[in-house]
């Protein structure tokens, strides 16, 4: 008795899954089946699970639309999200060993001024933020898009604790072979902490590819938009057809996808080390 | 060994380029802020000493009925979010730490969404799922039940956006969420459910309720403080799927949403959204002072 019930409530367990993940799957088949079919399609009053035809075409069609600047704002996106990636993991890894490893008797407070603005909101700065960017004249600039979102007190805090954690030998072993702070950083440790330089780094590419309020408070012309704030440009102020638009969502999101699914066990370990600290 | 001067360079060298950079981008502009937030400073950023208004902006906030408004829609978002993705994200945790096979497989279907935009996920609600004419999914679903067409994003009574808003970031972030519940709870050591089972406690409600909850107190609280911060700075999912070619409707206004109106629309009033970004400073800050006292962080090295 008591092993049937064990046994239906590991079943409905298992049937709860499944159905929990195909609901979670639907924006994505969405996603799909909008970007690849005729217009006519999409808003036909009755619904098909699948469009009558795939229209391929649509891929090319997106890129010839005069409207949507979509080349243009994926170049945007791509240098943005790997520049600000690049600047970030060099710029907050270099602070987090710093602060972790060389004795300084002020380096509490420089690591508690840090600390500090993470409880600084982007809801609270970004008003401030869009004041002195647009005296520095960046507005509607890589410069102004990229250069202000360089510094990252979470991924300098997520270094400064791994490090605390990296093996003091390897380090001392370079110390007795003449090496300075310079050359064991770039030489020992940099080298030996591959995994947690992918998983900032993915962390930061997906927010810096995703990110939306900067960019659309900074990238006022057209020529500086990202693809998310092209996207939104059409999904709330002007009209474009469904099939286009859909399909453009589904080649923004595309890249992403891919590095998140090769990338994944970075991520997570990203995510379980910036959650809690034990 | 170098000696202390050599070494104080060093850090400086390793540390100073990052903390320049943050202080240049964030405490610059917060100090400016603070200083504009008492002129009147329409589309300037270096007003007239003329224009000084003393504390009048922050008057005209705190009688302003949009703004409090906009802090009574974040209470409420919250009130319903935060406690859908607790839930939710637990359960799936749940579940899937129990899978023996396939347990990558689902974590990666529920983790998925992370690496969606809330644009484009705001797109696919607002013009696939609740579009509100009859091609859209929601109204399909209910069709097939017999249920009447629903406008879900203009209905205000009852007042349906709600459940657009609400979903689209259950499925972005349950996933995230997910995650560091599934971390917590390898944490847990296999000894503790080993004696409560000697102990005769029956796998299920019982042994949650006694030793997996209480085991996963850190998490939850770090979970609660994240899933509040996230909800206080909702910007992305509220614009895209409510303003349209005729602005933004006068209702489910969030604090972002409300100051990216004043300070960077049409009136580029930026003393006054200077002032509302102080007040929300303010807000968060003791929120999360009263927040962490609640839930005794901080209190570590006293155990």
């Amino acid at each position: 008795m008591q092993d049937a019930l064990t046994r239906a409530g590991r079943a409905l367990r298992v049937v709860l899954l499944v159905a929990l993940a195909l609901l979670f799957l639907v924006p994505f088949y969405l996603l799909v089946r909008n970007g690849l079919a005729s217009e006519r399609d999409i808003t036909a009053p009755d619904w098909t699970f699948f469009p009558h035809a795939l229209q391929w075409s649509n891929l090319t069609e997106v890129f010839r639309d005069p409207n949507l600047p979509l080349g243009r704002a994926l170049l945007n996106s791509t240098l943005i999200a790997v520049s600000t990636t690049a600047g970030t993991v060099v710029l907050a890894s270099l602070a987090g060993y710093g602060l972790a490893r060389i004795p300084y008797r002020h380096a509490n407070v420089v690591f508690y001024a840090i600390l500090g603005t993470l409880m600084v909101p982007a809801a609270v700065t970004f008003v401030p933020s869009f004041v002195l960017v647009s005296t520095l004249g960046w507005i509607s600039t890589l410069r102004g898009l990229i250069i202000p979102t360089l510094f990252s007190a979470f991924a300098c805090f997520i270094f400064r604790q791994y490090f605390l954690g990296f093996p003091k030998e390897l380090e001392d072993a370079a110390r007795v072979d003449g090496l300075g702070y310079w050359r064991t950083y770039w030489k020992i440790v940099v080298p030996n902490s591959r995994p947690v330089f992918a998983a900032v780094g993915t962390i930061v590419f997906i927010g810096a590819w995703n990110a939306f309020l900067w960019p659309l408070v900074i990238g006022q012309d057209q020529e500086s938009w990202t693809v998310q704030v092209a996207l939104s440009t059409f999904t709330t102020a002007q009209s474009l057809n469904l099939h286009e638009l859909f399909v453009a969502a589904g080649v923004s999101i595309a890249p992403l996808v891919v590095v998140f699914l090769l990338l994944q066990r970075y991520i997570v370990a990203g995510v379980e080390r910036s959650g809690i600290d034990d | 060994m170098l000696g202390p001067q050599r070494r104080n360079l060093w850090f400086w060298v390793f540390v100073g380029p990052f903390a320049l950079g943050l202080g240049l981008f964030t405490y610059v502009p917060l100090v400016w802020s603070l200083y504009l937030s008492f002129f009147d400073a329409h589309n300037t950023v270096s007003p007239d000493a003329s224009d000084f208004v003393g504390l009048g902006n922050y008057g005209a906030m705190l009688s302003d009925g949009a703004f409090l408004a906009s802090l009574g829609t974040f209470v409420l978002f919250t009130a319903f979010i935060v406690p859908a993705t607790y839930v939710l994200a637990l359960a799936l945790a749940l579940m899937v730490n129990r899978l023996r096979v396939a347990q990558a497989f689902f974590r990666s279907v529920f983790f998925l969404p992370t690496a969606c935009s809330y644009v484009v996920a705001a797109l696919i609600w607002k013009l696939s799922i609740f579009n509100g004419v009859r091609f859209g999914l929601a109204n399909t679903v209910l069709g097939w039940f017999g249920a009447d067409q629903t406008a879900w994003l203009s209905t205000t009574h009852p007042p349906w956006y709600w459940l657009v808003i609400v979903t689209v970031r259950l499925w972005l972030q349950a996933g995230f969420y997910m995650i560091l519940f599934l971390a917590g709870l390898q944490r847990i050591s296999p000894q503790l459910y080993e004696a409560a089972a000697v102990d005769g406690a029956r796998p299920g409600w019982q042994t949650f309720r006694h030793i997996t909850f209480p085991q996963l107190r850190a998490t939850s609280v770090a979970v609660v403080l994240l899933l509040v911060i996230n909800a206080f700075q909702a910007f992305d999912e509220f614009y895209n799927l409510l303003s349209d070619a005729r602005g933004y409707p006068p209702y489910a206004r969030p604090p972002l949403v409300y100051l990216y109106y004043t300070a960077l629309g049409q009136d580029q009033n930026l003393g006054l959204g200077s002032a509302g970004a102080v007040i929300l400073a303010l807000i968060i800050a003791v929120a999360t002072v009263v927040q962490a006292r609640w839930f005794g962080l901080g209190r570590k090295g006293e155990d």
